[in-house]
Protein backbone atom coordinates (compact mmCIF):
# COMPACT_ATOMS: atom_id res chain seq x y z
CA UNK A 1 0.00 0.00 0.00
CA UNK A 2 1.66 3.43 -0.81
CA UNK A 3 0.29 6.46 1.23
CA UNK A 4 1.05 10.00 -0.32
CA UNK A 5 1.14 12.95 2.67
CA UNK A 6 1.10 16.26 1.72
CA UNK A 7 1.41 19.34 3.51
CA UNK A 8 -0.14 21.97 1.23
CA UNK A 9 0.88 25.05 2.55
CA UNK A 10 4.44 26.64 1.49
CA UNK A 11 4.29 29.07 4.29
CA UNK A 12 3.81 28.76 8.90
CA UNK A 13 4.31 25.59 10.57
CA UNK A 14 1.79 24.06 11.32
CA UNK A 15 0.62 21.61 9.07
CA UNK A 16 3.93 20.43 8.37
CA UNK A 17 4.39 19.76 12.00
CA UNK A 18 0.97 18.07 11.97
CA UNK A 19 1.90 15.72 9.01
CA UNK A 20 5.14 15.17 10.80
CA UNK A 21 2.80 13.48 13.30
CA UNK A 22 0.84 11.57 11.14
CA UNK A 23 3.81 10.05 9.12
CA UNK A 24 5.17 8.63 12.59
CA UNK A 25 1.94 7.09 12.88
CA UNK A 26 2.27 5.57 9.88
CA UNK A 27 5.52 4.41 10.52
CA UNK A 28 5.25 3.37 13.97
CA UNK A 29 1.96 1.04 13.59
CA UNK A 30 1.85 -0.23 9.64
CA UNK A 31 5.34 -0.85 8.96
CA UNK A 32 4.52 -2.60 5.73
CA UNK A 33 2.70 1.01 4.60
CA UNK A 34 4.79 3.09 2.38
CA UNK A 35 4.64 6.24 3.34
CA UNK A 36 5.78 9.28 1.41
CA UNK A 37 5.47 13.37 2.68
CA UNK A 38 5.42 15.90 0.10
CA UNK A 39 5.52 19.68 1.79
CA UNK A 40 5.23 22.53 -1.22
CA UNK A 41 7.23 24.56 1.29
CA UNK A 42 9.94 22.78 -0.03
CA UNK A 43 8.93 22.15 -3.55
CA UNK A 44 8.36 24.46 -6.89
CA UNK A 45 4.82 23.82 -8.39
CA UNK A 46 3.88 25.27 -11.26
CA UNK A 47 0.37 26.23 -12.24
CA UNK A 48 -2.04 24.23 -14.05
CA UNK A 49 -1.64 24.79 -17.76
CA UNK A 50 -4.50 21.84 -19.12
CA UNK A 51 -1.75 19.48 -20.32
CA UNK A 52 -1.75 15.75 -19.54
CA UNK A 53 -0.15 15.41 -16.07
CA UNK A 54 2.41 12.88 -17.04
CA UNK A 55 3.87 15.95 -19.12
CA UNK A 56 4.75 17.81 -16.42
CA UNK A 57 8.65 18.29 -15.36
CA UNK A 58 10.89 19.01 -12.00
CA UNK A 59 8.42 19.19 -9.00
CA UNK A 60 5.24 19.61 -10.68
CA UNK A 61 5.48 15.97 -12.79
CA UNK A 62 6.90 14.22 -9.32
CA UNK A 63 3.84 15.31 -7.15
CA UNK A 64 1.51 14.88 -10.26
CA UNK A 65 2.73 11.25 -10.37
CA UNK A 66 3.12 10.52 -6.87
CA UNK A 67 -0.54 11.33 -6.36
CA UNK A 68 -1.64 9.66 -9.25
CA UNK A 69 0.16 6.53 -7.84
CA UNK A 70 -0.63 6.25 -4.00
CA UNK A 71 -3.55 4.16 -3.27
CA UNK A 72 -4.41 6.64 -0.32
CA UNK A 73 -3.76 10.51 -0.17
CA UNK A 74 -3.67 12.08 3.40
CA UNK A 75 -3.96 15.80 2.43
CA UNK A 76 -2.53 18.75 5.43
CA UNK A 77 -3.99 21.85 4.98
CA UNK A 78 -4.24 25.18 6.60
CA UNK A 79 -7.21 27.42 6.04
CA UNK A 80 -6.36 30.69 4.45
CA UNK A 81 -9.52 33.54 3.68
CA UNK A 82 -12.11 30.65 5.01
CA UNK A 83 -11.35 28.50 2.10
CA UNK A 84 -8.44 25.76 0.86
CA UNK A 85 -4.92 27.42 0.10
CA UNK A 86 -4.35 28.44 -3.55
CA UNK A 87 -1.65 25.79 -3.58
CA UNK A 88 -3.52 23.19 -2.49
CA UNK A 89 -5.67 23.42 -5.23
CA UNK A 90 -3.24 23.71 -8.05
CA UNK A 91 -2.60 20.65 -7.43
CA UNK A 92 -6.14 19.37 -8.23
CA UNK A 93 -6.02 21.23 -11.41
CA UNK A 94 -2.84 19.44 -12.45
CA UNK A 95 -4.88 16.35 -12.28
CA UNK A 96 -7.02 15.10 -14.58
CA UNK A 97 -10.72 13.97 -14.21
CA UNK A 98 -11.43 11.39 -12.06
CA UNK A 99 -7.85 11.42 -10.94
CA UNK A 100 -9.15 10.22 -7.14
CA UNK A 101 -11.05 7.62 -8.50
CA UNK A 102 -9.93 4.22 -6.72
CA UNK A 103 -7.93 6.20 -4.06
CA UNK A 104 -8.97 6.80 -0.58
CA UNK A 105 -8.47 10.63 0.71
CA UNK A 106 -8.11 11.80 4.44
CA UNK A 107 -7.52 15.38 5.44
CA UNK A 108 -5.62 17.04 8.59
CA UNK A 109 -6.87 20.70 8.74
CA UNK A 110 -5.24 23.07 11.07
CA UNK A 111 -6.82 26.40 11.27
CA UNK A 112 -6.39 29.93 13.34
CA UNK A 113 -9.73 29.70 14.80
CA UNK A 114 -12.67 27.01 15.44
CA UNK A 115 -14.88 29.52 13.38
CA UNK A 116 -13.25 26.77 10.18
CA UNK A 117 -14.35 23.97 11.27
CA UNK A 118 -16.98 23.32 8.81
CA UNK A 119 -14.93 25.11 5.70
CA UNK A 120 -12.87 21.33 5.04
CA UNK A 121 -17.14 19.77 4.56
CA UNK A 122 -17.68 23.13 2.42
CA UNK A 123 -15.04 23.70 0.39
CA UNK A 124 -12.70 20.45 0.48
CA UNK A 125 -15.47 17.90 0.26
CA UNK A 126 -16.99 18.48 -2.50
CA UNK A 127 -13.64 18.93 -4.77
CA UNK A 128 -12.60 15.49 -3.36
CA UNK A 129 -16.18 13.87 -4.32
CA UNK A 130 -15.98 15.29 -7.31
CA UNK A 131 -12.46 13.83 -8.46
CA UNK A 132 -13.96 10.39 -7.11
CA UNK A 133 -12.11 10.21 -3.93
CA UNK A 134 -12.98 7.63 -1.63
CA UNK A 135 -13.10 10.07 1.28
CA UNK A 136 -12.41 9.64 4.78
CA UNK A 137 -15.77 11.17 6.71
CA UNK A 138 -13.85 12.71 9.76
CA UNK A 139 -11.16 14.75 9.52
CA UNK A 140 -8.71 15.70 12.24
CA UNK A 141 -8.74 19.54 13.04
CA UNK A 142 -6.01 20.68 14.77
CA UNK A 143 -6.44 24.60 16.00
CA UNK A 144 -3.59 27.06 16.84
CA UNK A 145 -4.01 26.89 20.80
CA UNK A 146 -2.99 23.01 20.13
CA UNK A 147 0.33 23.94 19.09
CA UNK A 148 3.46 25.45 20.42
CA UNK A 149 7.06 26.02 19.15
CA UNK A 150 6.20 23.44 16.18
CA UNK A 151 5.13 20.92 18.43
CA UNK A 152 1.61 19.94 18.60
CA UNK A 153 0.60 20.09 22.57
CA UNK A 154 -2.51 18.05 22.77
CA UNK A 155 -2.48 14.67 23.88
CA UNK A 156 -5.91 14.37 22.33
CA UNK A 157 -4.43 15.41 18.63
CA UNK A 158 -2.43 12.31 18.80
CA UNK A 159 -5.29 10.28 19.16
CA UNK A 160 -7.55 11.52 16.40
CA UNK A 161 -4.19 11.40 14.24
CA UNK A 162 -3.94 7.58 15.39
CA UNK A 163 -7.94 7.14 14.59
CA UNK A 164 -7.15 8.92 10.97
CA UNK A 165 -4.63 6.89 10.06
CA UNK A 166 -6.10 3.66 11.02
CA UNK A 167 -9.30 4.79 9.28
CA UNK A 168 -7.44 5.68 6.21
CA UNK A 169 -5.72 1.99 5.72
CA UNK A 170 -8.45 -0.24 6.75
CA UNK A 171 -10.94 1.63 3.96
CA UNK A 172 -7.74 1.46 1.61
CA UNK A 173 -7.51 -2.11 2.59
CA UNK A 174 -11.21 -3.06 2.03
CA UNK A 175 -11.67 -0.90 -1.37
CA UNK A 176 -8.89 -2.81 -2.61
CA UNK A 177 -10.48 -6.07 -1.56
CA UNK A 178 -14.05 -4.85 -2.54
CA UNK A 179 -12.26 -3.82 -6.56
CA UNK A 180 -10.60 -7.20 -6.86
CA UNK A 181 -13.34 -9.22 -6.02
CA UNK A 182 -15.34 -7.59 -8.48
CA UNK A 183 -12.84 -7.38 -11.23
CA UNK A 184 -12.18 -11.76 -10.26
CA UNK A 185 -16.07 -11.93 -11.42
CA UNK A 186 -15.01 -11.04 -15.25
CA UNK A 187 -13.12 -14.45 -16.56
CA UNK A 188 -10.88 -12.21 -18.56
CA UNK B 1 -31.32 14.50 -39.69
CA UNK B 2 -31.65 13.29 -43.18
CA UNK B 3 -29.14 15.49 -45.34
CA UNK B 4 -26.89 12.61 -45.65
CA UNK B 5 -29.22 11.41 -48.37
CA UNK B 6 -27.07 12.20 -51.04
CA UNK B 7 -23.68 11.38 -49.99
CA UNK B 8 -22.57 7.99 -49.12
CA UNK B 9 -21.84 7.44 -45.42
CA UNK B 10 -17.87 5.97 -44.84
CA UNK B 11 -15.62 3.85 -43.33
CA UNK B 12 -12.52 4.17 -41.82
CA UNK B 13 -9.81 3.27 -39.42
CA UNK B 14 -6.81 5.05 -37.82
CA UNK B 15 -3.76 4.12 -35.41
CA UNK B 16 -0.86 6.30 -33.52
CA UNK B 17 1.41 4.04 -34.30
CA UNK B 18 2.33 3.81 -30.82
CA UNK B 19 5.13 1.45 -29.63
CA UNK B 20 3.80 -0.31 -26.27
CA UNK B 21 5.23 -3.45 -24.59
CA UNK B 22 2.71 -5.75 -25.09
CA UNK B 23 0.65 -6.32 -21.36
CA UNK B 24 0.16 -10.27 -22.26
CA UNK B 25 4.10 -11.31 -23.08
CA UNK B 26 6.02 -8.63 -22.13
CA UNK B 27 7.58 -8.59 -25.76
CA UNK B 28 8.79 -5.14 -27.28
CA UNK B 29 8.10 -4.46 -31.03
CA UNK B 30 10.44 -2.79 -32.70
CA UNK B 31 9.55 0.32 -34.82
CA UNK B 32 10.26 -1.27 -38.12
CA UNK B 33 8.13 -4.19 -37.76
CA UNK B 34 5.35 -1.75 -36.36
CA UNK B 35 5.55 0.74 -39.51
CA UNK B 36 5.96 -2.56 -41.65
CA UNK B 37 2.88 -3.53 -39.81
CA UNK B 38 0.61 -0.61 -40.25
CA UNK B 39 1.12 -0.64 -43.72
CA UNK B 40 0.05 -3.97 -44.22
CA UNK B 41 -2.83 -3.13 -41.92
CA UNK B 42 -3.80 -0.39 -44.41
CA UNK B 43 -3.58 -2.88 -47.20
CA UNK B 44 -6.09 -4.93 -45.33
CA UNK B 45 -8.63 -2.03 -44.60
CA UNK B 46 -8.31 -1.01 -48.91
CA UNK B 47 -8.56 -4.89 -49.77
CA UNK B 48 -11.99 -4.94 -47.46
CA UNK B 49 -13.28 -1.67 -48.84
CA UNK B 50 -13.11 0.02 -45.93
CA UNK B 51 -13.29 4.15 -47.06
CA UNK B 52 -10.36 6.34 -45.01
CA UNK B 53 -7.35 5.35 -43.37
CA UNK B 54 -5.44 7.67 -40.82
CA UNK B 55 -2.48 8.10 -39.37
CA UNK B 56 -0.93 10.08 -36.11
CA UNK B 57 1.72 12.09 -35.99
CA UNK B 58 3.99 12.09 -32.32
CA UNK B 59 7.65 12.87 -31.79
CA UNK B 60 8.49 10.51 -28.66
CA UNK B 61 10.60 7.16 -28.72
CA UNK B 62 6.94 5.27 -27.97
CA UNK B 63 5.57 6.15 -31.21
CA UNK B 64 6.73 4.75 -34.67
CA UNK B 65 5.39 7.46 -36.36
CA UNK B 66 6.57 11.05 -36.71
CA UNK B 67 6.69 11.36 -40.33
CA UNK B 68 3.29 10.88 -41.63
CA UNK B 69 3.25 12.00 -44.93
CA UNK B 70 5.89 9.97 -46.05
CA UNK B 71 4.38 6.58 -44.71
CA UNK B 72 1.33 7.84 -45.95
CA UNK B 73 3.42 7.82 -49.50
CA UNK B 74 4.62 3.75 -48.58
CA UNK B 75 0.80 3.44 -48.21
CA UNK B 76 -0.32 5.27 -51.57
CA UNK B 77 1.80 2.68 -53.08
CA UNK B 78 0.29 -0.40 -51.70
CA UNK B 79 -3.39 0.43 -51.86
CA UNK B 80 -5.88 1.27 -54.51
CA UNK B 81 -9.01 2.87 -53.33
CA UNK B 82 -8.40 3.91 -49.73
CA UNK B 83 -8.82 7.61 -48.64
CA UNK B 84 -5.02 8.30 -46.90
CA UNK B 85 -5.45 10.98 -44.01
CA UNK B 86 -3.42 12.46 -41.39
CA UNK B 87 -4.57 11.89 -37.94
CA UNK B 88 -3.78 14.46 -36.58
CA UNK B 89 -1.23 17.01 -37.94
CA UNK B 90 0.11 18.83 -35.49
CA UNK B 91 -0.46 21.61 -37.30
CA UNK B 92 0.77 24.30 -34.31
CA UNK B 93 4.57 23.57 -34.77
CA UNK B 94 4.75 22.69 -38.30
CA UNK B 95 5.40 24.79 -41.03
CA UNK B 96 1.87 24.80 -43.22
CA UNK B 97 3.79 25.41 -46.68
CA UNK B 98 6.24 22.04 -46.07
CA UNK B 99 2.48 19.91 -44.79
CA UNK B 100 0.45 21.18 -47.49
CA UNK B 101 3.94 20.36 -49.82
CA UNK B 102 3.84 17.17 -48.12
CA UNK B 103 0.18 15.90 -48.53
CA UNK B 104 -0.35 17.23 -52.29
CA UNK B 105 2.48 14.98 -53.11
CA UNK B 106 0.53 11.99 -51.41
CA UNK B 107 -2.51 13.35 -52.80
CA UNK B 108 -0.47 12.83 -56.77
CA UNK B 109 1.15 9.84 -55.88
CA UNK B 110 -2.34 8.13 -54.58
CA UNK B 111 -4.74 9.68 -57.78
CA UNK B 112 -6.43 11.83 -55.06
CA UNK B 113 -7.09 10.36 -52.23
CA UNK B 114 -5.27 12.63 -49.38
CA UNK B 115 -6.89 14.18 -46.64
CA UNK B 116 -5.70 16.45 -43.42
CA UNK B 117 -6.88 16.67 -40.41
CA UNK B 118 -5.29 19.15 -38.45
CA UNK B 119 -5.06 19.60 -34.74
CA UNK B 120 -3.26 21.09 -31.82
CA UNK B 121 -2.21 17.25 -30.11
CA UNK B 122 -2.94 16.13 -27.47
CA UNK B 123 0.41 15.49 -26.33
CA UNK B 124 3.08 18.51 -26.12
CA UNK B 125 6.38 17.26 -26.47
CA UNK B 126 7.07 18.94 -30.31
CA UNK B 127 6.75 22.25 -29.09
CA UNK B 128 9.98 22.23 -27.45
CA UNK B 129 11.35 19.88 -30.17
CA UNK B 130 10.74 22.76 -32.82
CA UNK B 131 10.99 25.76 -30.69
CA UNK B 132 7.77 26.72 -30.06
CA UNK B 133 6.53 27.98 -27.03
CA UNK B 134 3.64 26.00 -25.26
CA UNK B 135 2.19 29.48 -24.45
CA UNK B 136 1.53 30.29 -28.00
CA UNK B 137 -0.12 26.78 -28.67
CA UNK B 138 -4.00 27.96 -29.54
CA UNK B 139 -2.53 31.15 -31.44
CA UNK B 140 -0.22 29.16 -33.41
CA UNK B 141 -2.91 26.72 -34.21
CA UNK B 142 -5.30 29.34 -35.39
CA UNK B 143 -2.58 30.92 -37.37
CA UNK B 144 -1.36 27.51 -39.26
CA UNK B 145 -4.78 26.75 -39.88
CA UNK B 146 -5.64 29.77 -41.61
CA UNK B 147 -2.67 30.08 -43.42
CA UNK B 148 -3.06 26.21 -44.65
CA UNK B 149 -6.79 26.85 -46.52
CA UNK B 150 -4.91 30.04 -48.31
CA UNK B 151 -2.26 27.66 -49.76
CA UNK B 152 -5.35 25.06 -50.09
CA UNK B 153 -7.31 27.71 -52.20
CA UNK B 154 -4.74 29.33 -53.95
CA UNK B 155 -1.32 28.48 -56.39
CA UNK B 156 0.20 31.86 -55.25
CA UNK B 157 -0.19 33.32 -51.99
CA UNK B 158 0.23 36.40 -50.15
CA UNK B 159 0.29 36.55 -46.37
CA UNK B 160 1.52 37.80 -43.60
CA UNK B 161 1.81 36.57 -39.85
CA UNK B 162 3.29 36.25 -36.54
CA UNK B 163 4.80 32.77 -36.55
CA UNK B 164 6.28 32.47 -40.47
CA UNK B 165 7.80 34.66 -42.41
CA UNK B 166 5.62 36.41 -45.10
CA UNK B 167 4.63 34.67 -47.95
CA UNK B 168 4.64 37.15 -51.10
CA UNK B 169 2.95 36.31 -53.96
CA UNK B 170 4.67 32.37 -52.90
CA UNK B 171 4.40 29.65 -55.64
CA UNK B 172 2.48 26.69 -53.70
CA UNK B 173 3.47 23.63 -55.49
CA UNK B 174 3.00 21.13 -56.55
CA UNK B 175 -1.17 21.98 -56.67
CA UNK B 176 -2.86 18.41 -55.60
CA UNK B 177 -4.61 15.95 -57.75
CA UNK B 178 -7.86 16.65 -56.46
CA UNK B 179 -9.16 20.49 -56.92
CA UNK B 180 -8.48 20.74 -52.96
CA UNK B 181 -6.82 18.68 -50.44
CA UNK B 182 -9.56 18.07 -47.80
CA UNK B 183 -9.01 19.25 -44.62
CA UNK B 184 -10.68 18.67 -40.91
CA UNK B 185 -10.46 20.35 -38.01
CA UNK B 186 -10.11 17.88 -35.17
CA UNK B 187 -11.69 18.85 -32.20
CA UNK B 188 -12.02 17.53 -28.94
CA UNK B 189 -14.47 18.49 -26.49
CA UNK B 190 -14.09 22.35 -26.73
CA UNK B 191 -17.50 23.77 -27.97
CA UNK B 192 -15.22 27.04 -29.19
CA UNK B 193 -12.76 24.88 -31.71
CA UNK B 194 -16.27 23.38 -32.95
CA UNK B 195 -17.64 26.55 -33.84
CA UNK B 196 -14.32 27.47 -35.51
CA UNK B 197 -14.61 25.05 -37.54
CA UNK B 198 -17.63 25.60 -38.73
CA UNK B 199 -16.92 29.32 -39.40
CA UNK B 200 -14.33 28.22 -41.41
CA UNK B 201 -16.19 25.70 -43.62
CA UNK B 202 -13.79 22.80 -42.23
CA UNK B 203 -15.07 19.32 -42.15
CA UNK B 204 -15.14 18.66 -38.39
CA UNK B 205 -13.15 15.00 -36.90
CA UNK B 206 -14.65 15.20 -33.45
CA UNK B 207 -12.87 12.31 -31.17
CA UNK B 208 -15.29 10.92 -28.28
CA UNK B 209 -13.27 9.20 -26.01
CA UNK B 210 -15.92 7.35 -24.31
CA UNK B 211 -18.61 8.16 -22.18
CA UNK B 212 -22.11 9.17 -23.25
CA UNK B 213 -22.04 10.45 -26.97
CA UNK B 214 -25.34 12.33 -25.95
CA UNK B 215 -22.62 14.83 -24.17
CA UNK B 216 -21.47 15.90 -27.33
CA UNK B 217 -24.66 16.44 -29.11
CA UNK B 218 -23.99 20.46 -28.23
CA UNK B 219 -20.92 20.84 -30.00
CA UNK B 220 -22.30 19.21 -33.24
CA UNK B 221 -25.24 21.82 -33.16
CA UNK B 222 -22.78 24.59 -32.53
CA UNK B 223 -20.47 23.19 -35.17
CA UNK B 224 -23.79 23.23 -38.04
CA UNK B 225 -24.99 26.25 -36.61
CA UNK B 226 -21.97 28.46 -37.03
CA UNK B 227 -21.45 26.93 -40.18
CA UNK B 228 -24.52 28.15 -41.85
CA UNK B 229 -24.12 31.63 -40.16
CA UNK B 230 -20.72 32.42 -41.96
CA UNK B 231 -22.35 30.99 -45.30
CA UNK B 232 -21.79 27.51 -45.89
CA UNK B 233 -23.30 25.11 -47.43
CA UNK B 234 -24.49 22.64 -45.06
CA UNK B 235 -23.95 19.81 -47.39
CA UNK B 236 -20.36 20.54 -47.00
CA UNK B 237 -20.08 20.92 -43.42
CA UNK B 238 -19.52 17.31 -42.75
CA UNK B 239 -18.53 15.50 -39.27
CA UNK B 240 -16.19 12.39 -38.59
CA UNK B 241 -16.79 10.92 -35.53
CA UNK B 242 -13.85 8.89 -34.02
CA UNK B 243 -13.50 6.96 -31.06
CA UNK B 244 -11.19 4.15 -30.16
CA UNK B 245 -12.80 0.84 -31.11
CA UNK B 246 -12.17 -2.99 -31.19
CA UNK B 247 -14.67 -5.73 -32.63
CA UNK B 248 -14.91 -9.16 -32.00
CA UNK B 249 -17.00 -12.13 -33.42
CA UNK B 250 -19.29 -11.23 -30.19
CA UNK B 251 -19.19 -8.84 -27.22
CA UNK B 252 -17.62 -11.14 -24.99
CA UNK B 253 -14.75 -11.77 -27.17
CA UNK B 254 -14.33 -8.18 -27.88
CA UNK B 255 -14.05 -7.16 -23.99
CA UNK B 256 -11.98 -10.21 -23.23
CA UNK B 257 -9.39 -9.33 -26.34
CA UNK B 258 -9.70 -5.40 -25.78
CA UNK B 259 -9.48 -4.76 -22.32
CA UNK B 260 -5.92 -6.16 -21.47
CA UNK B 261 -4.37 -3.71 -24.36
CA UNK B 262 -6.60 -0.83 -24.01
CA UNK B 263 -6.04 -1.04 -19.98
CA UNK B 264 -2.45 -0.98 -21.10
CA UNK B 265 -2.38 2.01 -23.58
CA UNK B 266 -4.08 4.26 -21.43
CA UNK B 267 -1.94 3.82 -19.07
CA UNK B 268 0.84 4.53 -20.32
CA UNK B 269 -0.38 7.33 -22.45
CA UNK B 270 -2.76 8.79 -19.75
CA UNK B 271 -1.45 6.96 -16.39
CA UNK B 272 -5.04 5.92 -15.73
CA UNK B 273 -6.33 2.65 -14.77
CA UNK B 274 -9.15 0.98 -16.49
CA UNK B 275 -10.86 -1.38 -14.75
CA UNK B 276 -12.79 -4.19 -16.50
CA UNK B 277 -16.08 -3.51 -15.58
CA UNK B 278 -15.88 0.03 -17.32
CA UNK B 279 -14.70 -2.13 -20.87
CA UNK B 280 -17.50 -4.52 -19.94
CA UNK B 281 -20.21 -1.80 -19.56
CA UNK B 282 -18.72 0.00 -22.73
CA UNK B 283 -20.59 -2.42 -25.28
CA UNK B 284 -24.00 -0.39 -24.45
CA UNK B 285 -24.76 2.16 -27.11
CA UNK B 286 -24.56 4.86 -24.64
CA UNK B 287 -20.66 4.28 -24.60
CA UNK B 288 -18.96 5.65 -27.43
CA UNK B 289 -16.06 3.45 -27.06
CA UNK B 290 -16.46 1.39 -29.77
CA UNK B 291 -16.17 -2.22 -28.43
CA UNK B 292 -18.69 -5.07 -29.20
CA UNK B 293 -19.64 -7.67 -31.45
CA UNK B 294 -20.21 -6.60 -34.97
CA UNK B 295 -24.49 -5.85 -33.73
CA UNK B 296 -22.87 -3.94 -30.97
CA UNK B 297 -21.03 -2.13 -33.21
CA UNK B 298 -24.11 -1.32 -35.71
CA UNK B 299 -26.19 -0.03 -33.30
CA UNK B 300 -24.18 2.18 -31.84
CA UNK B 301 -23.02 3.78 -35.12
CA UNK B 302 -26.84 3.85 -35.15
CA UNK B 303 -27.56 5.17 -32.57
CA UNK B 304 -24.89 8.06 -32.99
CA UNK B 305 -26.30 8.70 -36.32
CA UNK B 306 -29.52 9.60 -34.66
CA UNK B 307 -27.89 12.36 -33.02
CA UNK B 308 -25.48 13.67 -34.92
CA UNK B 309 -26.02 13.04 -38.36
CA UNK B 310 -22.70 12.33 -39.25
CA UNK B 311 -20.72 11.26 -42.19
CA UNK B 312 -18.46 9.26 -41.44
CA UNK B 313 -17.14 7.09 -38.43
CA UNK B 314 -12.94 6.38 -38.11
CA UNK B 315 -11.96 3.60 -35.34
CA UNK B 316 -8.68 4.17 -33.73
CA UNK B 317 -8.51 0.74 -34.03
CA UNK B 318 -5.00 -0.24 -34.04
CA UNK B 319 -3.11 0.74 -30.54
CA UNK B 320 -0.69 -1.95 -30.50
CA UNK B 321 -2.46 -4.82 -30.51
CA UNK B 322 -0.95 -8.44 -31.67
CA UNK B 323 -1.52 -7.77 -36.06
CA UNK B 324 -3.81 -10.80 -35.81
CA UNK B 325 -6.46 -9.34 -33.56
CA UNK B 326 -6.16 -5.84 -35.85
CA UNK B 327 -6.40 -7.74 -38.84
CA UNK B 328 -9.87 -9.76 -37.62
CA UNK B 329 -11.43 -6.76 -36.45
CA UNK B 330 -11.22 -4.86 -39.66
CA UNK B 331 -12.35 -7.76 -41.48
CA UNK B 332 -15.47 -7.71 -38.91
CA UNK B 333 -15.82 -3.73 -39.57
CA UNK B 334 -15.99 -4.43 -43.46
CA UNK B 335 -18.20 -6.86 -43.59
CA UNK B 336 -20.21 -7.47 -40.51
CA UNK B 337 -20.66 -3.85 -39.76
CA UNK B 338 -20.14 -1.37 -42.86
CA UNK B 339 -22.65 -3.10 -45.13
CA UNK B 340 -25.21 -3.06 -42.26
CA UNK B 341 -25.32 0.37 -41.45
CA UNK B 342 -24.49 1.58 -45.05
CA UNK B 343 -27.90 0.14 -45.91
CA UNK B 344 -29.90 1.61 -42.91
CA UNK B 345 -28.60 4.95 -43.63
CA UNK B 346 -28.47 5.23 -47.10
CA UNK B 347 -32.12 4.20 -47.26
CA UNK B 348 -33.15 6.69 -45.00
Amino acid sequence: MKVLAIASSIVGSKTRTAMNAVVDEFKKSYVNVEIELLDLAELNIQFSDGRNYLEYEGDSGRITKAMMEADAIVIGTPIFQASIPATLKNLFDLLPVNALRDKIVSMVITAGSPKHFLIAEQQLKPILSYMKAQIVQTYVFIEEKDFHRREIINDDIFFRIARLVEDTVVLTESYAKIRKEKEEKYDF
Amino acid sequence: MSKNNQRSFEFGVYTFGEIIPDPITGKMISAEERIQNIIETAKLADEVGLDIFGLGEHHRLDFAVSATPVVLAAIAQATKNIRLASATTVLGTADPVRVFEDFSTVDLISGGRAEIMAGRGAFIESFPLFGYDLDDYHELFEEKLQLLQELNNNERVTWQGKFRSPLNNSEIAPRPKQSKIPIWRGVGGTPASAVRAGQAGFGMALAILGGNPLYVKPLVEAYRQAGISAGHAEENLKIAITSHGYIGKTAEQAVNEFHPYYSNYIRTMMGRNIPKDQVAAAVSKNNALAVGGPEEIVEKILYQHELFGHDRFIMQLDICQPFSQVASAIELLATKVMPLVKREINNK
